[in-house]
């Protein structure tokens, strides 16, 4: 569709029915951040959406040119902010694997364990947000989303005991791990995934039994496998279309495959499919993280610890792309490094921004209110999108 | 002889060596001179102060209202970045802001503060500028996070404004990245102090302007 | 398929691109083979998945356009690259063939400053429409000054 103005105009098609220019602008309780959808509406129905983005594009690309390899990991955190720590892990595998640096062992399982506890926060906040959308703030739509919200803090809990910050952390870094598990975590990390899985349970039921979320998740939005593959798509939208694709188990990284979990695939493609997606994704983390715990190797935390400059690493000339299954799908890095404590040219494959290129095509043909519960099911993140 | 009700004054903030960043807020930050009031309230509100004491009267409305204002202030959802993500946490289970009289709104045209969360871009600028413009009178701002505060670890990206007070006027900073929400809390009762000495009649309290 | 047998199919039918690697294979092609590559890929090797394209500036060198894709069921990833020349800065587009082109095009050409011909829709897509000056061009300054805001 053509782009327009933000101004709602009134134009006849051929055939003499009207067509409504409407701005779901930038500011929007339900835009899951800064997106600008300008829809052209025949009636209640939309005919064509053109996305603006960029509203968030905060130069990462051009800044990760001067930055070193020390400084940046805590930068790219806040491309996927939800979960953070999977798009330092993008970053810091590229290097690592351009410089043919070893990670130890203990490092590699605690970057799973951390990823996986992202991926259930991660997760409880999509539920959380996309119930409020649907639902209304006022409505019911915010129950499920203080109960999610509760979770996350637990969760959100481990990680500043760990870290020691909430949402966005430095704990990677070239080489391994920046911090080690403190002394009792490991016990409180269990019964906080068991006192989510428990809740988990509750909240499927809560939702399944809701006829009204049924009719606004089925049938809408549907994402057909061969669009999915064409367009870029990753992650749950992928395996809620069909395709049964995980980077943790088609290409492993970071002793992904000392664990067993399986990957849910459901064929339908609607909004329900990729929320039956993420459900079964909550459980098979959380059995993730208990097999990491259970087998946790003692040893260096980092390949190089002590790091005493932020010019100290140095990759050489190489180039490398290296991916990871982040809670959105395929979170890419691609690092052309040259020789110096610099990178030459990095960019980010952003899973939000393919994901959300997919819009165009499934949003014509649904209603105003499935607008919202789509942008939901395809959880964007526009730090992802932008950049 | 007609006696002036005193125009009240904000404690100094602790720091005191950001001189020329106060310079920049009075050169920068344009605020409207005056709340618009209808002539009618004007002229009571002259005729309360023509009498002896009269501003006792004024300043006991002015702290029945601004205890009032400040008790149920409705900021605007405008969350940006990833400080959108705190100030989610913020107002949900845990921080709970409601307790504060705070419903999160997602109309600027029925919202008392704009709670600037994340990093303002060239192009989401003006955006920001018209929502702020939405907002009716009167109305707060407070900007939340490094990147809001002064461009944060973007700063030096060609597409990031060095800050939102180039933008709007904002009350209060609330340093962080991402400030956890016990410092938003912190940033949300300061600015319930601000808005205490807010005065009905005329301007807003006027920071120290002289400060040896 | 294997890696092996896609790459010996890459050298008969496409003489002038040369592969290196194994995972992925990266082919460096000349601009007039690119769509047909592209074609070829998804046709005949099953690259279906669309993961990214993007740019690289090589200062004097000039451009070169990378676009990765990846077959999904075998496991078969191809990351193709295809140098612009110094100076020029237009390049066929894959959006014809890929979908997923579309937007990461407009990233390019907002980016780096490349037309590509055929794209149904060029446009910026990041910076504002009005925006003069493509950033991630080695030439230009990370910290562009841009009044009032900056």
């Amino acid at each position: 569709m053509t782009s327009s103005e933000a101004a709602s105009r009134i134009e006849l098609d051929y055939a003499g029915g009207e067509r409504l220019t409407m701005n779901m602008g930038p500011q929007h309780p339900s835009a899951h951040g800064v997106f600008r959808a300008i829809l052209t509406l025949e009636g209640e129905t939309v005919v064509g959406v053109d996305a603006v983005i960029g509203y968030l594009h905060r130069c990462h690309e051009k800044l990760a040119e001067t930055l070193t390899y020390a400084q940046y990991p805590s930068i790219a955190s806040k491309t996927d902010y939800v979960a953070a720590m999977t798009s330092e892990f993008a970053y810091v595998l590229a290097a690592e694997d351009i410089g043919k640096i070893e990670v130890p062992k203990r490092a590699q399982y605690l970057r799973v364990v951390t990823s996986e506890l992202q991926r259930v926060a991660s997760h409880l906040l999509w539920l959380g947000t996309w119930c409020m959308d649907m639902g209304g703030a006022l409505g019911g739509g915010a129950t499920i989303f203080l109960y999610a919200i509760r979770e996350r803090e637990l969760i959100l809990d481990l990680f500043e005991a760990l870290v020691g910050a909430r949402l966005l952390y430095g704990f990677y870094q070239v080489g391994g791990v920046r911090y080690d598990i403190p002394a009792g975590w490991a016990a409180q990390c269990r019964d906080t995934i068991g006192l989510i899985e428990q809740r988990i349970d509750e909240y499927e039921d809560l939702l399944e039994g809701n006829p009204f979320f049924l009719a606004r998740a089925r049938g809408v939005g549907v994402i057909s496998r061969e669009l999915a593959q064409d367009v870029g798509i990753a992650g749950p939208l992928l395996r809620g279309s069909g395709v049964p694709f995980d980077i943790r188990r088609a290409a492993p990284y970071s002793s992904y495959q000392d664990f067993q979990f399986t990957v849910p695939v459901e064929p339908d493609g609607d909004c329900f499919a990729r929320y039956r997606v993420r459900m079964v994704e909550f459980r098979e983390s959380i059995r993730i993280v208990r097999q990491v715990l259970d087998g946790l190797p003692e040893g260096p935390i980092s390949s190089r610890p002590g790091l005493k400059s932020v010019a100290q690493t140095r990759i050489p000339k190489g180039e490398s792309y290296a991916r990871v299954e982040g809670p959105r799908g395929e979170v890419g890095c691609y690092l052309i490094a040259d020789g110096s404590a610099k990178p030459y040219r990095m960019k980010w494959r952003g899973a939000s921004f393919s994901n959300l290129a997919v819009l165009p095509h499934i949003i014509p043909g649904h209603k105003v209110a499935d607008v919202v519960a789509i942008m939901g099911s395809v959880d964007p993140v526009f730090g992802e999108v932008d950049r | 002889m007609e006696i002036k009700a005193p125009i009240p004054v904000i404690p100094a903030p602790i720091w005191r060596d950001i001189k020329d960043l106060q310079e920049w807020e009075r050169l920068r930050q344009h605020r409207p001179v005056g709340d618009k009031h209808s002539a009618l309230f004007e002229s009571i509100t002259e005729g309360v102060h023509s009498f002896p004491g009269g501003f006792v009267v004024t300043t006991a409305a002015d702290a029945f209202f601004n205890w009032a204002r400040k008790s149920s202030v409705w900021p605007v959802t405008f969350g940006l970045a990833c400080c959108a993500i705190e100030m989610m946490a913020t107002f949900a289970s845990r921080f709970d802001v409601e307790r504060l009289g705070m419903v999160p709104w997602a109309s600027p045209r029925h919202s008392d503060l704009m709670v600037v969360s994340g990093t303002v871009t060239i192009k989401m600028a003006p955006m920001l500028e018209r929502i702020y413009d939405q907002m009716p009178d009167p109305k707060w701002a407070l900007s939340m996070g490094s990147c809001a505060n002064s461009g944060g670890p973007f700063r030096h990206g060609y597409h990031v404004v060095k800050g939102v007070d180039r933008v709007i006027p904002i009350d209060v900073y609330v340093p962080g990245c991402p400030p956890p929400p016990e410092s938003l809390l912190n940033g949300l009762l300061l600015l319930q102090d601000q808005i205490a000495h807010f005065r009905r009649t005329g301007q807003r309290a006027a920071p120290n302007a002289k400060v040896d | 398929m294997t890696r092996e047998q896609a790459a010996t199919l890459i050298g008969e039918r496409f003489g002038m691109a040369q592969v290196d690697g194994t995972s992925p294979l990266v082919v460096t092609l000349p601009v007039d083979q690119w769509v047909s590559f592209a074609r070829f890929a998804k046709d005949t090797l099953g690259c279906r998945f669309f993961a990214f394209s993007t740019a690289v500036d090589w200062k004097e060198q000039g451009l070169e356009v990378v676009v990765r894709v990846e077959n999904l069921d075998t496991q078969i990833a191809l990351l193709m690259k295809t140098r612009l020349g110094a100076g020029i800065s237009s390049c066929p587009s894959l959006a014809p063939v890929y979908r997923g082109a579309n937007w990461m095009e407009r990233e390019c050409y907002d980016m780096f400053g490349i037309r590509f011909d055929g794209h149904p829709d060029l446009r910026r897509i990041l910076l504002a429409d009005d925006w003069e000056g493509h950033p991630l061009l080695k030439s230009y300054a990370v910290d562009t000054p841009h009044p009032p805001y900056r």
